[in-house]
């Protein structure tokens, strides 16, 4: 397996840089987000969750589709280009990496988002193992390994050093095109990191719960529940859960008016809000309850029923940090009974 | 806390039993020893899994207003205020979005209330307990134990506490006896964004600002913030919307929300702790604050009920505060 020292990262950096664009978990105004790398930005590499999720990189919170102008009589329309920038999008957890094969689902059936097709072409996925993870994970709930996420290329950061393992096709010719800032060496150490990984996942409080019971032909025993009443009475209504959620994939499509035309822009939507899915005659979940089971119900029994048994959920733990009232997935999981440990 | 907590529940296992409310809002524990969620409480048996804790910095005002149109006929809802809660109360109250009537206040005591971002800032990880021992917390965690010094992790609402009288209440509960805390002057950072050049302030802001992911997480916390249909939610109003389309509107929208609450916002902080991004909106509330007090004269918003606000109590000697005035008509 090839590897460089943590210390000389700065040179991977530079050399990936000179070919794509990089971006990477970084801090700017206190907050580590993916951000673009540029010469003296600092790879936040103990980072374990970003505040927003990968999926920006694919799929960003807005985005201009198509504008109209206006000049005299003549309206023009212009469509402008697909995203066409080559990037490498470095550091990303298995639970991100693994959001991208659930929005793929949704974005590259037919007919395919050419937006998201395109950003997915031109990115190239390199994950990093979770050497420490904390109490709001639950990954391996969702049957992801932490230790050993896929992606383009995999990488694990222990004893001092990064190692790289290219897994795909196209990892494996862009690792061809980098490779002289690696070395080659024992890799026991990612062996090591592996088995401790396991063991703090098995120790960490959310990773008992169990999906039993969600799966099959649920969706009126689970919807017609007396639980959504209480778990919702608390729910402030806002989006956060959804726009840091890295499998959340609802956008709405609108018109800015640029005062000498149109812009249409699509943007990330939240069935939290109000006028979420509104439309002629009004909107069709008029209550919070509703907007909050509209939210796991579709993670956990309308998108698996749809997806071959697959949830839209990562486990990445998110929403359970960032929740202003504290009340996320796990709570709803547990209090259907969910809960092995 | 525990004897707050302990005493607390006594009193609401009795005036649930006599009739005297009919509902109850507090908060339940969640898995990590800090996730609390408010919530509502109707059974003997529901209180006894209610909590008070140092992680319950939630403010349960704006819940009232909900509370108090889904109350049963004849019904009433206790609630649990701590001391800087209450000066939302008094607000909701003046501007008429919660019944008095309806409601009965236990004041419970604070010694201020933690911020886990704080404590995780500081190395924490992996948390399986935190035991909360007055000054400090002693905290668990897979990766090692840690103590820290509960003054380091304290909310930043708390950081300038009001004080520790409750401004309204039915009862107070609060048997410990009071503490010393160092008070920081709230405008402490919002002269410091004043002596800022234009371009600094700019840039200060446009970095702050530009992590907003427009959740509305701020705005639906917000005591202040009760219209029944907020203006960006509204279709039909034209300027409803779900992201930023630009770098303008960004600023606009917190600019905008902040000018709306001015002079009604008590500075319960909430905003900012609720802010996914930590952008530090409560400075945009706390310069308002500033200006109405060197303008109008010191007024905080919810110290009493029935109080006047200065930007709705029309005076003849009320200065004419204008940008263009001050700047020598240019």
């Amino acid at each position: 397996m090839y590897q460089i020292s943590i210390d000389n990262l700065n040179t991977l950096f530079e050399k990936i840089a000179a070919v794509r664009s990089l971006y990477m978990p970084v801090k700017k105004n206190d907050q580590v987000n993916f951000h673009k790398w540029e010469e003296g930005t600092e790879y936040c590499k103990d980072e374990l969750k970003t505040v927003k999720s990968a999926k920006d990189l694919f799929f960003p919170q807005s985005e201009n589709i198509v504008a109209f102008k206006k000049e005299g009589k003549k309206i023009s329309v212009e469509t402008g280009e697909l995203p066409s920038e080559k990037f490498v999008l470095f550091g990303v957890r298995a639970c991100d990496e693994k959001s991208f094969e659930i929005l793929d689902k949704v974005f590259l059936s037919e007919p395919a988002d050419q937006f998201y097709k395109a950003r997915r072409l031109n990115g190239l996925v390199v994950t990093t193992a979770c050497g420490a993870p904390e109490e709001s994970c639950f990954c391996t709930v969702f049957g992801i390994n932490p230790a050993e996420p896929k992606g383009d290329v995999t990488t694990w950061i222990a004893d001092g050093k990064l190692f790289w393992q290219a897994n795909s096709e196209e990892g494996k010719a862009f690792t061809e095109e980098i490779k002289d800032v690696f070395v080659d060496g024992d890799d026991s150490a990612v062996e090591a990191q592996k088995k401790q990984i396991a063991e703090i996942m098995e120790k960490l409080p959310l990773t008992g719960l169990s999906l039993e019971g969600w799966n099959g032909d649920v969706t009126m025993e689970k919807f017609n529940q007396p639980q959504w009443a209480e778990l919702s009475e608390a729910c402030l209504g806002c989006g956060t859960c959804t726009f840091v959620c890295p499998t959340c994939q609802c956008y709405d499509v609108r018109d800015y008016d640029t005062g000498h035309g149109i812009q249409r822009f699509r943007c990330w939507d939240s069935c939290m809000y109000s006028d979420f899915t509104m439309m002629a005659h009004g909107t069709n979940r008029p209550t919070q309850l509703q907007r909050f089971r509209q939210r796991f119900m579709h993670k956990l029994v309308y998108f698996p029923a749809n997806n071959d048994g697959e949830y839209s959920c990562v486990g990445c733990g998110r929403c359970v940090s960032k929740c202003p009232i504290s009340m996320n997935i796990a709570k709803v999981i547990k209090a259907f009974g969910g809960d092995k440990k | 806390m525990q004897k707050i907590t302990g005493l607390a529940k006594k009193r609401i296992l009795e005036l649930l039993a006599d009739g005297t409310v009919t509902k109850v809002l507090g908060w339940v524990p969640g898995d990590f020893c800090y996730d609390v969620t408010p919530a509502y409480f109707e059974t003997a048996e529901e209180v006894e899994g209610m909590i008070y804790d140092s992680f319950c910095g939630a403010n349960l005002s704006k819940y009232l207003i909900n509370g108090c149109k889904t109350l049963e006929e004849g019904g009433k809802i206790l609630v649990l205020l701590k001391p800087c809660d209450t000066y939302s109360f008094n607000q909701l109250l003046n501007e008429h979005r919660i019944d008095r009537d309806k409601i009965y206040v236990i004041g419970v005591g604070c010694k201020g209330m933690a911020d886990i971002e704080k404590i995780k800032a500081q190395g924490v990880k992996g948390v399986t307990k935190i035991i909360d021992n007055g000054d400090t917390f002693e905290i668990k965690t897979i990766y090692g134990d840690k103590t820290v010094a509960k003054k380091d992790v304290l909310l930043e609402k708390c950081l300038s506490c009001k004080g520790k009288e409750h401004k309204a209440f039915d009862e107070v509960i609060d048997p410990e006896p009071e503490t010393e805390q160092e008070i920081k002057d709230r405008f402490e950072k919002v002269k410091e964004v004043e002596a800022m050049t234009a371009e600094e302030r700019y840039n200060f802001w446009s970095g702050e600002l530009s992590k907003c992911i427009r959740c509305n997480a701020c705005r639906n916390i917000c005591p202040a913030c009760s219209c029944m249909k907020c203006v960006f939610d509204n279709p039909r109003s034209g300027v409803a919307s779900k992201a930023n389309t630009d770098t303008f509107e960004e600023k606009m929208f917190h600019i905008i929300r902040a000018f709306h609450v001015a002079g009604r916002c008590t500075d319960c902080g909430e905003c900012s702790r609720v802010c996914p991004q930590g952008i530090p909106l409560h400075l945009l509330n706390r310069k308002f604050i500033k200006d109405i007090n060197e303008f109008y004269g010191d007024y905080q918003a919810g110290e009493e009920e029935g109080q006047r606000a200065p930007l709705v109590n029309f005076d003849f000697e009320d200065v004419e505060p204008s940008i263009v005035e001050e700047k020598g008509g240019n």
